[in-house]
Parts: structure tokens; sequence; C-alpha cells
């Protein structure tokens, strides 16, 4: 009994972890009209996660597109179809790897920094405080940063697609010779608005809802010691990367 | 003050980047790019099989594209599909005993509607219909005639079968 006890321990705090984030997450929600109010607050998240993350998407992007460029443009030219290279890298940038790296790289270049504040926030009672001066930490706090989640996730992977499908451009066109014409005309012919595009976009404003939920839910839930942040900031990543991809071929499977 | 016109400005730089990335893509990477939604005429052509040619596919003569596929129905009583050509206005000196064809662009690529031009004189004009067609090639009706054709005991099985472009 003892040790059925202790080897499904692990198992029962996982599933208490996922309820409270769950609980946690129609809190947010029921916030975030009321964080309205704190609009400001909102633009201002918007830039720290969304305008600060762009140097690293940018670049990532770039080289990304580059890689898949030259890998595909010398897979393809050995069945004689290097003509298709733009294609196969706009749908593999719009379907999958635009919205899942830059979801990615978000966690680590975001939700990281969120989970931190938010933890520190807890950890030195500030959340606390503003409950006393009856301001709500919920509608003051997460909801902005949830929001501007939502709100620059789209738009960084956006970015990331434009700069990857550029970076291949360079590769595949000025470098290795394949014609420019061709590039764009294969890639117009076959890439579609609504399914490749948009899915891609709806995909990308799912992962930012879940990483800026999984890193604000660790920085508010955090044990307020400067181990319990450490601590809390790793979960971030690890848990919005598994969560991301996993989410990623659930949400394939639906929007097939 | 200052900072918080600097966020401010930030964030607004950042969504209309974002924003402009994602035209972008919406309008010089996928189809749309090739919309043209100028004036056009439309022609309509009868085939007995249509191969996998799809809505939106390319009509093309001498191999410029000059308008799409807009309409795909098969006929209840004659038993042929009815395909709806889309031609730009600009192209309106097609003569009117063209034939239209359904070809695949590449030995296994996309099917796409190719105008032959005749020697007529007068042009097609809106909602005429182009008489001569010529049907998709099908590649298993092909391999299959081949196969039967030969008759030698499979003598020659082993020559890969022809393909439809000559490619």
């Amino acid at each position: 009994m003892n040790a059925a006890h202790r080897a499904f321990a692990p198992l029962a705090a996982g599933l208490a972890q996922i309820g409270a984030c769950g609980r946690f997450l129609l809190h947010v929600l029921g916030a975030v009209p009321r964080s309205l109010r704190y609009l400001r607050e909102t633009v201002r998240q918007v830039f720290f996660v969304g305008a600060m993350s762009l140097v690293i998407i940018m670049t990532c992007g770039m080289f990304v597109g580059a890689v898949l460029g030259l890998q595909l443009y010398d897979v393809l030219s050995r069945f004689g179809s290097a003509a298709m290279s733009g294609t196969v890298v706009a749908l593999a940038l719009y379907r999958e790897l635009g919205p899942v790296v830059t979801a990615l790289l978000f966690a680590g270049r975001a939700g990281t920094s969120i989970t931190a504040e938010v933890g520190l926030m807890r950890a030195t009672d500030q959340l606390d405080a503003m409950e006393m001066m009856a301001v709500d930490p919920l509608a003051y706090v997460i909801a902005p940063r949830f929001l501007a989640g939502v709100i620059a996730m789209p738009l960084l992977a956006c970015i990331f697609n434009a700069l990857a499908i550029l970076g291949a451009h360079l590769v595949a066109v000025s470098w290795l010779g394949l014609d420019n014409g061709t590039f764009w005309s294969n890639m117009t012919a076959s890439v579609d608005l609504w399914t490749d595009v948009v899915n891609g976009v709806w995909k990308s404003v799912a992962f930012g809802a879940v990483v800026t939920l999984i890193a604000t839910f660790q920085g508010y839930t955090t044990p307020p010691t400067s181990e319990g942040v450490a601590y809390a900031t790793t979960r971030t990543v690890v848990f919005s990367s598994i969560v991301v991809l996993a989410l990623d071929f659930v949400m394939t499977a639906f929007l097939m | 003050m200052a900072q918080r016109q600097s966020f401010q400005i930030g964030t607004g730089l950042f969504i209309v980047l974002g924003f402009a990335a994602l035209t972008y893509l919406a309008t010089q990477t996928t189809s749309i790019a090739n919309y043209r939604q100028g004036p056009s005429y439309t022609l309509k052509a009868r085939f007995t099989n249509i191969g996998q040619l799809k809505l939106r596919a390319p009509v093309k003569l001498a191999g410029v594209r000059v308008g799409t596929v807009s309409a795909i129905e098969l006929e209840p009583d004659k038993l042929d599909a009815l395909v709806t050509l889309t031609i730009d206005r600009r192209f309106d000196k097609i003569p009117d005993d063209s034939a239209a064809a359904v070809f695949t662009s590449g030995l296994l690529g996309d099917q796409y509607v190719a105008l032959q031009p005749g020697g007529s004189t007068e042009p097609f004009k809106d909602g005429d219909e182009v008489v001569l067609t010529q049907s998709s090639m099908q590649l298993e009706e092909l391999i299959g005639k081949y196969l039967v054709g030969q008759g030698d005991g499979g003598k020659n099985g082993e020559k890969p079968a022809p393909k439809p472009d000559g490619k």
C-alpha cells in the first residue's frame, strides 16, 4: 500500500499541477475583461515579449530558412525537382516550423522572463501587497502578460516566416542558382492562403496562449524562494516545449 | 513619459511589422498572388475526363497563364465534365476554333488547361464553347495499354512504361 502510494505520488502531483493550471486559466480568462482597465500595461507587455524578441526571431528565421533552402535544394535536385524547393520551404514553414520554432524561441526568450518576473513578485510579496491595495494581481499582472503573448506570438511567427522565406530565397536563388521566377511561381502555385497560412496563424495563437499560460502559472505558484524561482523558470521551458509540440500534433490532426 | 512613449512607439512598430509580414506572406507567396481580378470573360469546354484538374487551376496559352478554371461540373445528361474557364480580358484575340486540352505540368505535377490557338479570324466571345477538346492523359491507362499491347510473354517487360509528356 505504502509502496503503491509512493509510486503514484508523482502521477498525482502531476495531475494536481494540470488541474491547478486549468483553474488558473479560467481565473485568467475571467480577469481579462477587468484587465482592460490596465490597457497601457498590456501595451508595455507586448513591447517586452514581442518587440524585444524581434532580434532573436528574425535572426533565427533567417537561418532556419537558409538551411531549409540548402537542404531541400540538395535533396530535391537528386530527384530532378529542385524547382519545388521554394514550395516545400514555404509549406514546411507555414504549416509547422514557423509556429513551432517561434513558440520554442518565445518560451525561451519571453516565457522565462515572465516566470522569473512574476515569481520574484511572488517571492518578495509584491502580489500580496497588490491584493492588500485592492489591485487584483490577476488583472494587473497576469492577464496583460497573457494577452500580450496571444497578440505577439502570431505576429512573431509571421515575421519569422517572412524572414525564413527571404533566407531560403537568398540561398536557393542567389547562391545555388535556382531560377528566381521558378522559385516564386511554384510557391504561389501550391501554397494556399487558408489551409497553409491561416492555419499556421491559428496554431501560433494557440501556442502563444499556452506558453504564456504556463509561464505565468509557474511564476504565480512558485515557492517563494530563490531556488523555487529557478525551478519554476526551468519548468516553464520544459513544459512549454512539451506542450507546444504535443499540441502541434493535435492541432495539425484537427486542422488538416 | 518619454519612456512610456518609446514603449508605445516600439509596440506600434512591432505590430505594424507583424501585420506587414502577414500581408506579405498572404499576398505574395500564396495562390492569391496569381489572382488578377481584372475584367475577364468566360469560355466553356466539355471533356470526357478531366483527370486531377482542380478549381483555380491555370489556363495557359503557349505556356503563358491567361486565366483560371472557375467551375467544374458534371453534365447529367451527356455525362461530360463541363469546365468553365475564366480568361483575362486582355487576351481577347484567341481564335474561336482553338482547342483546349488538360495537360500535366511535369511528370506528376498539377494539371492545367492548355489552349492551342486555331486559324480562325473570329475571336472567342464571352460564353462561347471550346468545341475541340482533348481529355486528360491517364498514366494508368497508358501503362495498361502498353502492357496489354506487348503480348510477347513479357520479354520486354522490364522496359519502363512510356511517360505521357515525353520526359
